[in-house]
Parts: structure tokens; sequence; C-alpha cells
């Protein structure tokens, strides 16, 4: 790679002056220019382009929030919880290193021992109004269970807007009808991964 | 044992001839890597690990003794893949579940397996299944489990409870080829490993021991852990905070692990309790009795303003001695300027004891401590419930073989039997002298004894003749060793101290065994001295000992800072008109405990200092908050200012040993060496003492009745407080020995009438197979049971039991 695209610091030579009046100085230039704009009729220009493109029938604007914009399979927005596919259970084990990782401290967890003498989650929490979206709880998470998702409607009534754990889990019909996503940003394996690991010799 | 040089990695350090090495490096910030060792236990050498090469050759550092001039190599390309190897056969079907096990991040097979570089695996074999175990309190995975036996080692040789041993595994043989393939230590060490797990000693289903859960403390990895922590938390999220714990006098040093107590509540919780288990160990009250605290309590303007009024009506402070030296001082104050009387009994009845000692020893307090108890090898124990009046105590003794006599009244005769065999004659005063000779009478007595004679037996036998093959009788003469008794007539020194402290008939030969090789000797004394009837006499006598004999002396105190109490309070023995009672009834109750007028932090959530057994102010920090008011804060609007009650800890009586220091200088820790830095020792200052060093006769008029009733508190129970804690469970009313039990008619369940001459009550009976002996015994942690109204202060009294 050459470095000479980053050796000329000479930034004037591509750039050109916009050719913008002087601002007024003195109040009878101020009610010249009022008057000026006023009466243009700049306001009809942009009324006539509304009108024609009314009348075109061919428009571009998406439909927000009835029609949404495609995102990338990497974009990371409001967490979910994936499910196992072949159990459908969910795959978070409580390990806590989200909790842990996470830099503006907003993920919690409480942890008890169900009937099944298995660590159970008894609660997750996620206070989105800390979180910043980093993807560290998606990165760090072993088991795949925490990815972020394609949901960026925030808007709450407070500050503190939490996500619970059964918000973010995947629902398990949708799990059924094979619609759960894996995450491909932070976190997800990398191809050949099997290549690379080494195996432990098994008296099986 | 000398001063010596050894050079570690080319490190000069001193050390003490006869250290194990392993101690000597640790003590020197020198890093050997050690799993199965634990600094005050024998060596187990189970996991090898901590090889090294002591002049060329590989030794263990665990077990191998410092000798002057050694030269010791820590890390050698061999060891580095012995120790690699070990590593790898400790992870050979070890779960790769770290995330939901609770020792993550605290564990060492983490930690070693990081620190050894394992990135990949060599060895293999077939699993067992090994199912999960519940034994109570403690939770055994034995598929966690790498069978480092420290916590049988522990319960061996620090509790002393012995409740853990190692069980075959069953399974597959390891693979020959591996014999040769492996580094050496290494195999030897799988091949241990693969043939063990852990069981119980009982061969139960259920653990039946003092329930102190040191084993799931010094676990390594998640085999063991305390049923109530399981899956609540994990370790690094948990702050610690260094205290002391609050439940006895030995003044533990323990951190409280916290946390917010859930995702909707931000209040911290105390999730467990740890300690240093290289250099102290803990019982079952102090680990699992934590959650005392006196909670949701806030500043109720109403009841502060009765408080105080109750203060300026009242002429007598009534508490008890578990309390921190600063509200001890408070309350000191407060006395000097408003004249209250501070009643408590049972820090008064130790005060005395203590001065009437200090008569005879010239010095304020006694002359040891538990750490030299610990390193002594002869110990006797008079005059406590050692198990439950003071667990640590316990610890320091284990090992050693003790006779226990459950013989109430006769203290004064055990202590004349000390003074008679181990104290200098010469040098004790005449009159004792002489008194201690009136015992001792030669008698002949007839010994049976055995000896073996050789007796010559002609036999005759059938042989054959071989020159005419004919079959011919022949003698011949056989000896043979045969055993026989005979009678002799011996003159032995007959001492009729052993028959008044009742001592078995053989008593006195098996103590001559025991002492053959014994050269330091210990005296624990406890509370049943200091409320004794003759209480002024057996301090006298315990003084004498420790003058005249060999004897190290501690007492301990009866309660959590019965010592403090004693050392900064002028307490007297009669109530006035009208009482505040500080966690203890009175006309207006202040507590901790959430039941009285007055609502009081607990332990647990104050900071302050606590006087321990080893005459140390061990200070202790807050784990939790508390929102209420404090005794400072009473005393602050009654004239006696500070701003925190820690204000006080450099305002300690610096004429009773204590130091001039602040609270917020004092230490709390353990260096690598095992150092206690822990707060400060008082100075045991020398006190004007009498030159009369008279002590009173053998009191053969005081006898209790045949049914005799102990007053002493259940194993892992001291308190009200710990009767709190939810994690100890244990059931109140009447103990009976199972003996007991056995010989009366009672069954456990009932309900009896215990009455004394003091008073009655009524319990039910409950069967505690750690009580020996024919003995019944009243708790006092259970304040619904009352059980103070049959004694007189005395811990012993006689009473009839009958049912209801």
């Amino acid at each position: 790679m050459h470095n000479e695209q980053f050796n000329n610091r000479n930034v004037s030579e591509s750039y050109f002056l916009v050719d913008i009046e002087d601002y007024p100085t003195d109040g009878w230039g101020r009610f010249k220019r009022v008057v000026k704009r006023t009466f243009r009729g700049e306001l009809f220009v942009g009324l006539w382009v509304v009108l024609r493109e009314m009348i075109k029938f061919d428009i571009h604007t998406i439909q927000y929030p009835q029609e949404k914009m495609p995102i990338g399979p990497r974009y990371r927005a409001v967490h979910e919880m994936k499910r196992l596919w072949e159990s459908g259970t969910e795959r978070c084990i409580g390990c806590g290193l989200c909790e842990k990782i996470c830099i503006s401290d907003c993920i919690r967890i409480d942890t008890k021992i169900d009937e099944n003498s298995r660590k159970e989650v008894s609660e997750y929490s996620i206070n989105l109004g800390r979180c910043i979206f980093c993807g560290y709880c998606a990165e760090v998470c072993p088991e795949l269970a925490i990815t972020h998702g394609g949901r960026y409607e925030n808007a709450s009534e407070q500050r503190e807007h939490f996500v619970m754990f059964e918000d973010m889990l995947t629902p398990i019909d949708a799990l059924k009808a094979g619609k759960q996503l894996e995450f491909e940003g932070f976190g997800a394996i990398t191809p050949h991964e099997d290549e690379r690991v080494k195996k432990t010799p098994l008296s099986y | 044992m000398s001063e010596i040089t050894i050079n570690i990695d080319g490190k000069e350090i001193k050390t003490q001839e006869g250290e194990y090495l392993l101690n000597a490096a640790r003590a020197n910030d020198i890093f050997i890597p050690a799993i199965c060792y634990l600094t005050r236990c024998s060596p187990t050498l189970a996991c090898r690990i901590c090889l090294v090469e002591v002049d060329g050759k590989q030794v263990y550092a665990c077990n191998a003794k410092a000798k002057d001039g050694m030269n010791i190599t820590t890390t050698t390309d061999a060891i580095k893949s012995e120790r690699r190897a070990i590593m790898e056969v400790y992870d050979v079907n070890h779960p790769l579940q770290c995330g939901v096990c609770d020792q993550s991040g605290e564990c060492e097979l983490q930690n070693y397996t990081l620190e050894m570089g394992v990135d990949s695996q060599s060895y293999s074999i077939k699993d067992v299944e090994r199912k999960d175990k519940d034994w109570g309190h403690i939770h055994y995975n034995p598929g966690l489990c790498i069978v480092c036996e420290r916590c049988v080692t522990v319960c061996k040789d620090m509790i002393g409870d012995n409740s853990l041993k190692t069980v075959p595994r069953g399974g597959d043989a390891l693979d020959a080829e591996y014999k040769d393939s492996m580094p050496k230590d290494a195999y030897s060490m799988w091949n241990k490993l693969n043939k063990s797990l852990i069981g119980l000693t009982s061969g139960e289903e259920m653990l039946d021991c003092t329930s102190c859960g040191e084993c799931a403390s010094v676990c390594p990895v998640g085999a063991l852990v305390d049923t109530h922590f399981i899956y609540k938390s994990n370790s690094w999220e948990l702050k610690q905070i260094p205290a002391t714990c609050g439940h006895c006098s030995a003044g533990c040093q323990i951190s409280y692990d916290v946390k917010h107590a859930s995702i909707a509540n931000p209040e911290d919780k105390i999730y467990r309790v740890m300690n240093e288990w290289n250099y102290v160990s803990l019982c079952g009250a102090g680990r699992y009795g934590f959650d005392y605290e006196n909670a949701n309590v806030t500043k109720d303007e109403v009841a502060f303003h009765k408080a105080v009024e109750a203060f300026k009506k009242a002429d007598t402070i009534k508490f008890t001695s578990t309390i921190t030296n600063e509200e001890a001082l408070i309350l000191e104050k407060l006395k000097e300027n408003f004249g209250y009387k501070l009643v408590n009994n049972e820090a008064l009845a130790f005060q005395t004891f203590l001065k009437d000692y200090s008569q005879i020893s010239g010095t304020s307090l006694y002359g040891s401590n538990l750490k030299e108890i610990a390193q002594s090898n002869f110990i006797v124990s008079v005059g406590t419930a050692i198990k439950s009046d003071n667990p640590n105590a316990r610890y320091s003794l284990n090992n050693s073989l003790t006779v226990n006599k459950g013989a109430a009244l006769q203290e004064e005769s055990v202590l004349y039997l000390l003074l008679d065999l181990f104290a200098d004659k010469e040098k004790l005063p005449s009159e004792i002298s002489a008194y201690l000779k009136t015992f001792h009478a030669t008698k002949t007595i007839t010994v049976e004894e055995t000896i073996k004679e050789t007796i010559i037996e002609i036999v005759k036998t059938m042989k054959m003749n071989e020159e005419t093959g004919l079959e011919e009788e022949v003698e011949e003469e056989k000896s043979k060793i045969v055993p026989k008794k005979i009678s002799k007539e011996v003159e032995v020194d007959d001492n009729k101290l052993f028959e008044l402290v009742g001592a078995p008939k053989d008593f006195s030969e098996t103590l001559e065994k025991l002492l053959a090789k014994k050269d330091s000797f210990s005296l624990v004394v406890g509370a049943d001295l200091y409320a004794h009837p003759h209480a002024k006499n057996l301090a006298r006598l315990v003084a004498l000992i420790e003058k005249y004999s060999e004897f190290k002396l501690v007492m301990i105190p009866s309660l959590t800072n019965s010592l403090g109490v004693a050392l900064i309070n002028e307490l007297s023995s009669d109530e006035g008109k009208y009482s505040i009672g500080y966690n203890t009834k009175g006309d207006f109750t202040l507590s901790a405990l959430g039941d009285g007028d007055f609502h009081m932090p607990a332990m647990n959530q104050q900071e302050g200092t606590l006087t321990s057994i080893n005459k140390r102010v061990n200070p202790t920090n807050a784990a939790l908050s508390y929102g209420g008011y404090e005794l400072n804060d009473i005393a602050s609007v009654l004239g006696i200012v500070a701003k925190n009650t820690i204000d006080y800890t450099r305002e300690l009586p610096t004429a009773k040993g204590f130091k001039a220091q602040k609270f917020d200088t004092l230490p709390n820790h353990y260096t690598n060496s095992g150092e206690e830095v822990r707060g400060y020792e008082l100075e045991n200052l020398a006190v004007p003492h009498a030159e009369d060093e008279s002590v009173e006769k053998i009191d053969s008029s005081l006898s209790l009745g045949e049914s005799l009733i102990y007053l002493v508190n259940p194993v892992r129970q001291f308190s009200v407080f710990t009767n709190k804690a939810t994690n100890l469970d244990e059931v109140s009313g009447v103990y009976m020995s199972e003996e007991f039990l056995s010989k009366s008619d009672f069954n456990e369940g009932e309900s009896v009438r215990i009455k004394s001459d003091k008073g009655e009550l009524v319990a039910t009976i409950v069967s505690d197979n750690k009580i020996a002996g024919n003995i019944v015994c009243m708790p006092t942690f259970d304040s619904k049971l009352n059980s103070e109204v049959l004694f007189s202060g005395y811990r012993f009294t006689s009473a009839s039991i009958e049912r209801v």
C-alpha cells in the first residue's frame, strides 16, 4: 500500500469556493435581502415541485413506519436472545460474562438453581437508556445467545427504557417456523473455524 | 530451629531450618505452583505440581525441608513438562462448563491451566458416571472434582471432624502406553487420581459434622459448594468487605461478599462469607450466620426522642458483650457523666476473674494466645465446652488427645492436679506444696504381668524309617514360647487427686505415655470457671499454674467482646429502678434484632473494633448499610459528642493496654507468610500484685445432684444473632446426648418441664449426637426459651426433668 495519498497535505487543490454573496452588514442591506426573498416566489417553486411529483405518481420515499429500509445483518440494534435450534430451549446459560464486560454497566442478571439442579436465569435486564450498542456482550457470549438484532426503534416514555429477557427471546413459534436468524456481526463464528480447532482425544 | 539462608532462583532468602520450601518461597513472594497443599496442614502430595529442583535433584516443595545453603530452581525444562502434563491430566474429562460453575473466576484449575499454557490435550480416558450429591449444607459435584484431597486434609488436620475421605472411583485403568510416554510424576499422580473420588466417612447420605463449610471454602474447583450459594452469583461480581466475625471471642478474620440483592432491589446483600483458609479456619456460625442484619430501618424521630427520654429517666444500662469496643467506651463515658450503673453479669464475672488472676500473676492479661496453643503439644482445657464456646480454640488443639470429663464443680481438683503434676514444687509456696503432698500415698498393688516362657516339649511323632521301610515312633524335642501370667507386688504412688477428678483407673499410666515426648504445655480455661462459686480461688490457682509450671495460659472470653468490655467498663452487679437494655431485656430495650423499643445496627452493619481471645484489637467494617440511629446519636444528644462511633477508637483506655490509634489506620489482613496483620495487640501490662499466694483448699462440700444441666449452645449457635441467620437452622430445645436418652425413658420431640431451685421452664427434647457423655444441655441462643431462669450464673445446675 502506498502512502502518497496521505502525504499530500495540500487540501486546497480539489476544493473550490462556492459562489455565495457576502452577507449584508448594514440595515439597508438586510432590508433589501428580506424584500428580495419575500417577493421571489421561492415558496411557489417548492409547491410546484410537490405538485409535479404528486401528479407523476412515481414516489421514491420509503413509507416509514409502514415500510422500512432493509438493514445489514451486522447492524447492532436492540439485543436478541437466541434459542437452540434442536431443542428450542434458550441458549443463555447465565454465565454473566455480558454483565461483566458491559462497559456502560447496563446489563444485570439474577440467577438461581432450578428444579433440575441447573443454573437458571431468573431475571435478565438491559437498560437501553445506558446501552451504547457497542456489541461487546454479543462478542463475549460463549453460547451465541445474546446478539444484536435489527430493531432500532427505541422511542420510549422514559429515559430508562429496559428490555427484559422475555422480550428479547426468539418466540418459540418463530423458531419452529425457522425464522430465527443467526447474527453475523460481533461474536459470530468465523468461517473455517473447525479447521483451526485443536481436537481433544476421546476414549470412547 | 535456627535461621538459615537458602537460595531460590538466585535470590538469597532467610528462613527457619526445617521449614517447608514452599512456605519459605511463599513468605518471600516467590511463586511455586501448588494445588493440594494447605499451609497449616500436613502435605498431601496429591498434585505433585510443586516440583522443584534442589541441587540437581527433583523434590516436592511442599514436603522438602529447608537446609542451610540449599540451591533451589523453581523451573527447569523437565519440571515445566511435568507441570504441563499434570495440568493436562487435571483437564481430562473436566467439563468445559465454566460458564455455569460457581468457582469460575476464582478457580485454581482455570488459573493453572492458563498459567501452564495448556492449549491442547494429549491424554484421554473413558469417564465414569459421576452424579451430583447433596450432602445437606454442602453440595458435591464429582464431575468437577480433581481429587486434590484438600477437603479431606482440612477436615482431618484442621477441623478434626474427619468427615470426608477418598472413595473408589471405579472405571477403567490407565492405558498402559502412558506409563512410558508420559512424564513420570504426572503419570503417578494420574494413576492415583483415577482411582478415587471424595465420599463421606460415615458412609451415609448426609454430612453429619460440625458443619463449618471449610471443605467447600478450600475446594480449588467448583466440586464442593455451599448449598445456599449454588448459582447465586459469580465471584467477580461480589465486593469483599474485610471484617471480624462477631459471633464469638475468637475474632476470626472474614470477608463479607456483598452485591446488590437483585435486579429489582439495588440494596446490598451478603451472599457469602469467605476466609483466608490458609491461615484461619471458620466455624459454621461464622461462615453461614451472616444475614442477621437489622434491615429496613429508617430514622424514626419519634422513637429517637422516646429513646433519649428513656436515657434521661434511666439509672441502669444493661448490655451484652456483643458490642464493639467503641460502643462500650460510649457506655463508659455515659456512666462517668450521668452515673448510670452498667450491668453485664457475664463480663463482670470475667473481669473479676482477671483481677483475681492478676493478684498473683502480676500481669493484666493471660500470657498466651491461640497460635501458641496450636504449636504446643500437650493441652489441657478446663471449664469450657470448647466445640461450641470457641470453635477456633478447638481447631488449634485439634489432633491432641483429650480426656473429656463432664464433671461439674471438679474444676478445683483438676487445677490442683495440674499443679501437682507439673508445677515446680521447690518454688511453689510451701503451704501449697505441703497441701499437695497430703494427696500422695504409697500403696502396694498387685500387678499382673505377662512374661514369655520357653517350654521344651517332647513330642512323639511317627516317622518312616527309610532303612527298614517301617514306621517308627521317634521322640523329638521342640521348644515353644508361651505367655504366662504372673502376679507381682509393686509399690506405686497413689495420687488421690486422680480419684477426685473422677479420672478412669488407668488414667495416670495413659497420661505418662502421653507425656513421654511432650515439651510444650498449654492450659485453656473457660467460662465455667468465671461464674464458679469459688471463682476467686480458681483464678489464683490458674495464675499459680502459669507462674510455677511450663504451662502457657489462655482464657476464653465468654462472649464476642467480653475481654474488651471487661477492660473498658466499670461494671456493677445490681440494677437500679429503671433500666435501658441494649440487646437484652430492659425497661426500655434497644435491639439490633428489631424486636425492641428502638432499633440498633447489628454487628455486620457497624464499624468498630472487637477484642479477641488473642488479646488483639481487630477492626471490622460495615458490610451492609443501616438507615437508622445508633448509640452514638443518642450519646451525642445527651452531650457526649462525636461525629462517628469510630472516633472513639483512639480514645480506648491506654491504661488498660489499648493503643491510641485511629480506626482508619488499623490493618486487617494476612501476609503471604501467614503473619496476622490485624489491628494491634493489647499490651500486657504489669500490675501491682500481692505477695500473698495462698489458695483455698479443695472444698468437698460443693456438689450438685445427679441430674446435671449444662448451659451451653449447640455447635454453630452462639447467641440470638446466630439464631436469626437463615442458614443456621438448629432446632431449639433441651439437648440430650444420645447416651442420656438411651438411659432415660424420654424420647426426642417430647415436651418436658425442667425445674431447678432457681426456676422452671418447659422445652422440647432434641437429641444431639455431638454431645458426649451422660448430660443434658440448655442453649442460650433462643431468647424464647429463656433458659437463664434455671441458672444462678454458674453454668451447671441440678434440676429435675419430667414429662409435661
